[in-house]
C-alpha cells in the first residue's frame, strides 16, 4: 500500500496503535487520530517515523461532526487524498442494564457508533471523487453475541455492523469497500481492567485457548485494505480465536 | 453568468454520459437523465467544486431538475 493515505481513529494505543503501525509498515502514510492522549499519539508517530514511515498525529473527538470534518480537511491538505479509513476509536462504560445511566449509554453510543457515521460520511466525499476507498470498522464479537454488563457497548457495536453493511451497499458502485472486524478478547488497556476471574472464565470459551494481541487485529485490517481483498465488502470478520462461530 | 447552464451541462454530460441535447432546464436528473440518488449527490459535489461554493444538504435536496441547479447557482453568484 505504498503511497496510500490512511486515517486511523483512536490510534494512540491498543488495537488502533497496532493498526497504525502495521499500515505504516506496509507503506501507507498514516494520520494518527486521538481524542485526549496527545503524548501517546506522538509516541506512535515517532515510532512510525523511526521505522522509515510517514505519519502525523491529529486530534479530533469523533463524536463531533465539525471536529471530524476539520480532521479530514487537514489530512487532505497535507496528503492530497484519503484512501483508507479505519474506524477504531471506542470506549467502554460498563454497567448492568438496570444500573446503566443515560450518560453512560449516550457517551458510548456517541463515540462508538455516531463516531463511525461521522468519519465515514466525511471521507465518503473524497473517496467517491477518487473512485477508490477502503473503510474498515472495528466492531466487536460481543456485537454479534451480546454480553451481560455491556448493553451500551454491544448496541453500538451491533450498530456498527449494520452501518458497515449499509455503507457497503451505498458506496460499492464507487469502488469503496466497507468491512468490519469483530475482535474477541484482545489484550489491551481496555481489557486489562477486567478481573482475573473474568479472564479465566473467558479463556474457557476460546477454542484457540489464548487471548489475542492487537497485532492479530492489525494484520486482518491490513488485508482488508489491500488489493487482495478488493472483492470483499459488507463483511464482518471474526478475529476471536474461534469464540463465536 | 450566461454560461452557468453551459458549465452545468458539461458536468452533467461528463458525469451521466448523456447527450448534450437531452439536457434542458426542465430535465429531471432522476426521471429524464437516468441518475440515481448517489449520482445526484456526486453531481452536487462537482457543482460545488466548479462554482466554488458549498451547497448545504437541505438545499441539495431541493435540486431535482437542471433548472433547479442553474437557478440555485445563479442566485448564489449574484
Amino acid at each position: 500500500m505504498e503511497g496510500k493515505v490512511a486515517i486511523v481513529t483512536g490510534a494512540s494505543r491498543g488495537i488502533g496503535r497496532a493498526i497504525a503501525l502495521e499500515l505504516a509498515r506496509r507503506g501507507a502514510k498514516v494520520a494518527v487520530n486521538y481524542a485526549g492522549s496527545e503524548a501517546k499519539a506522538n509516541e506512535v508517530v515517532a515510532e512510525i517515523i523511526e521505522n522509515g514511515g510517514e505519519a502525523f498525529a491529529i486530534q479530533a473527538d469523533v463524536s463531533k461532526s465539525d471536529a471530524v470534518e476539520n480532521m479530514v480537511k487537514e489530512v487532505l491538505e497535507r496528503y492530497g487524498r484519503i484512501d483508507i479509513l479505519v474506524n477504531n476509536a471506542g470506549i467502554t462504560r460498563d454497567n448492568l442494564l438496570m444500573r446503566m445511566k443515560e450518560e453512560e449509554w449516550d457517551e458510548v453510543l456517541n463515540i462508538n457508533l455516531k463516531g463511525v457515521f461521522n468519519c465515514t460520511k466525511a471521507v465518503a466525499r473524497p473517496m467517491m471523487k477518487q473512485r477508490y476507498g477502503r473503510i474498515v470498522n472495528i466492531a466487536s464479537i460481543v456485537g454479534v453475541s451480546g454480553n451481560a454488563g455491556q448493553a451500551n457497548y454491544v448496541a453500538a457495536k451491533a450498530g456498527v455492523i449494520g452501518l458497515t453493511k449499509t455503507a457497503a451497499k451505498e458506496l460499492a458502485s464507487r469502488n469503496i469497500t466497507v468491512n468490519a472486524v469483530a475482535p474477541g478478547f484482545i489484550t489491551t488497556d481496555m481489557t486489562d481492567q477486567l478481573s482475573e476471574e473474568v479472564r479465566t472464565e473467558m479463556l474457557k470459551h476460546i477454542p484457540l485457548a489464548r487471548f489475542g494481541k492487537p497485532e492479530d487485529i492489525a494484520h486482518v485490517v491490513a488485508f482488508l485494505v489491500s488489493d487482495g481483498a478488493s472483492y470483499m465488502t459488507g463483511q464482518t470478520i471474526h478475529v476471536d480465536g474461534g469464540m463465536v462461530m | 453568468m450566461a454560461d452557468v447552464l453551459e458549465r452545468v451541462t458539461k458536468i452533467i454530460v461528463d458525469r451521466l454520459g448523456v447527450e448534450e441535447s437531452q439536457v434542458t432546464l426542465e430535465s429531471s436528473f432522476k426521471e429524464d437523465l437516468g441518475a440515481d440518488s448517489l449520482d445526484v449527490v456526486e453531481l452536487v459535489m462537482e457543482l460545488e467544486d466548479e462554482f466554488d461554493m458549498e451547497i448545504s444538504d437541505e438545499e441539495a435536496e431541493k435540486i431535482v431538475t437542471v433548472g433547479d441547479a442553474v437557478n440555485y447557482i445563479k442566485s448564489r453568484l449574484s
